[in-house]
């Protein structure tokens, strides 16, 4: 029957990101329920799924700070059609490429050595933690990126208007006023 | 006896000495532009206003208008160049728009938004940059600068104190501040001087001003970088008098 079509899966993540743009992408509020006519959610922190697994649709907020971001990543292009960056941090690397001009360990230091407030100071060094990359990369310098939805974060309006046409399979158009760079 | 260029087909009249941009700029045929403003002499160094003139790709801010010239201006072509001129603009410094007190006033942004620069496309190079916040009142944060040298340009031509130089060549170019110990602080710059006010970046910025205007009402939200330089000729064919001064 003709309504037994799967639906679209949508992925999504937050790699070295706040998780603004996936507050943002909540914030389309009611229409969660059409969104919900339309589409799965595969891996995504909605679902709280690892792994993500063959999708139509792969959103992507965050860059590339350590190996544990650039292997979901890697995850999510090998998995997903289509693969958005969502946000300045994975199109600019924006806050988190701040310190991208400092040296990583004089970071780690400043962090964790020399502030006053800190107790028992030592640099995190566990086996559990990935290892930080020198420098914060925008996704696209480490995959193949097909969409750029840039704000920090999108409005929910300009996700919404992006997401529903990809759905639909129309070209998603960035009109004048949707594209913000802040 | 005035002459006339055709811009995109469109008869455009011109005096002589005029710029092809000058006489695009009193026609209202607008060529796209970071490192001109009517009010300096051209410097010509983005090239953002790259137009094809009889054949050949000139920077229409230096170029001078002749009779019967055929320009190319608006095509996606050209504008496709211009795009990618931006964003090497902004790979080859660092550029992060969020934490920008100049968001929504600058115009390297509304260049962007202009153009539709939809990523950054090159990789991104995050050099290291000088920030200087030792004078009282002005900010001067190399992490934005574009180098167009307008604040070169006014410091030296309107304030006559030649607080700024660029210094250094190809990728080591950067702006550099004429005081012994090299800061800001050390100059005997003003915020009152026109050189404070002509970054078209965050640059350089008024210090104690930042976030005053909310977003929503910064300049660009309310106008297109083509909107904001006609209406910046305007004021100063304004300020030259009826007859263009
Ligand atoms: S100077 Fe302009 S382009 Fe650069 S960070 Fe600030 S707002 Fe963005
Ligand atoms: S500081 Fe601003 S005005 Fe001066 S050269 Fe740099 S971008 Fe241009
Ligand atoms: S405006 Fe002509 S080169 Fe910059």
């Amino acid at each position: 029957m003709a309504d037994e079509k799967p639906k679209i899966r949508i992925a999504t993540c937050s790699l070295a990101g706040c998780f603004g743009c996936h507050t943002s992408l909540l914030d389309i509020d009611e229409r969660l329920f059409d969104l919900m006519e339309m589409v799965e959610f595969d891996r995504t922190p909605f679902t709280d799924i690892k792994h993500c697994g063959p999708c139509d649709i792969g959103i992507v907020e965050g860059g590339v700070s350590n190996a544990e971001n650039a292997r979901v990543l890697k995850e999510f292009r090998e998995n997903c059609n289509v693969l958005v960056a969502i946000g300045s941090c994975a199109i600019t690397g924006n806050v988190p490429a701040l310190r991208n001009n400092i040296d990583l360990w004089d970071c780690f230091q400043e962090v964790y050595l020399y502030d006053s407030g800190t107790e028992g100071k030592q640099i995190p060094n566990d086996p559990e933690l990935p290892l930080p990359f020198d420098k914060v990369y925008p996704i696209y310098e480490v995959v193949k990126v097909d969409y750029f939805l840039h704000g920090c974060p999108p409005p929910a309006d300009a996700i919404w208007r992006f997401l529903t046409a990809l759905i639909q399979g129309r070209e998603p158009e960035i009109g004048y006023e949707s594209l913000r760079y802040d | 006896m005035t002459s006339t260029i055709t811009i995109d087909g469109k008869t455009v009249p011109f005096t002589e000495g005029q710029t092809i941009m000058d006489a695009a700029l009193a026609a209202k045929v607008y060529i796209p532009h970071l490192c001109h403003d009517p009010e300096f002499k051209p410097h010509g160094s983005c090239k953002l206003c790259v137009v094809e003139a009889n054949g050949r790709n000139v920077t229409s801010c230096t170029m001078p208008a002749s009779p019967d010239m055929v320009v190319i201006n608006d095509t996606p072509e050209l504008n496709e160049d211009r795009r990618a001129l931006v964003q090497m603009l902004f790979v080859e410094g660092n550029h992060i728009c969020p934490a920008c007190e100049a968001t929504g006033n600058c115009q390297l942004q509304a260049a962007g938004y202009y153009l539709r620069m939809q990523s950054p496309h090159f990789m991104h190079f995050y050099p290291p940059r000088r920030v200087d916040a030792s004078h009282p009142d002005i900010f001067l944060d190399l992490n934005r600068c574009i180098l167009c040298e307008l604040c070169v340009r006014a410091s030296r031509d309107i304030d006559k104190k030649n607080v700024f130089g660029i210094s250094g060549r190809g990728i080591d170019s950067h702006l550099a501040v004429n005081s012994e110990s090299g800061r800001l602080g050390d100059t005997d710059m003003a915020v009152t001087d026109k050189a404070a006010h002509v970054c078209p970046t965050g640059a350089i910025l008024i210090k104690r001003k930042g976030y005053t205007v909310p977003i929503g009402q910064r300049i660009f939200d309310q106008k297109t970088l083509r909107e904001f330089h006609l209406e910046q000729q305007k004021r100063v064919e304004s300020e030259d008098g009826p007859d263009g001064g």
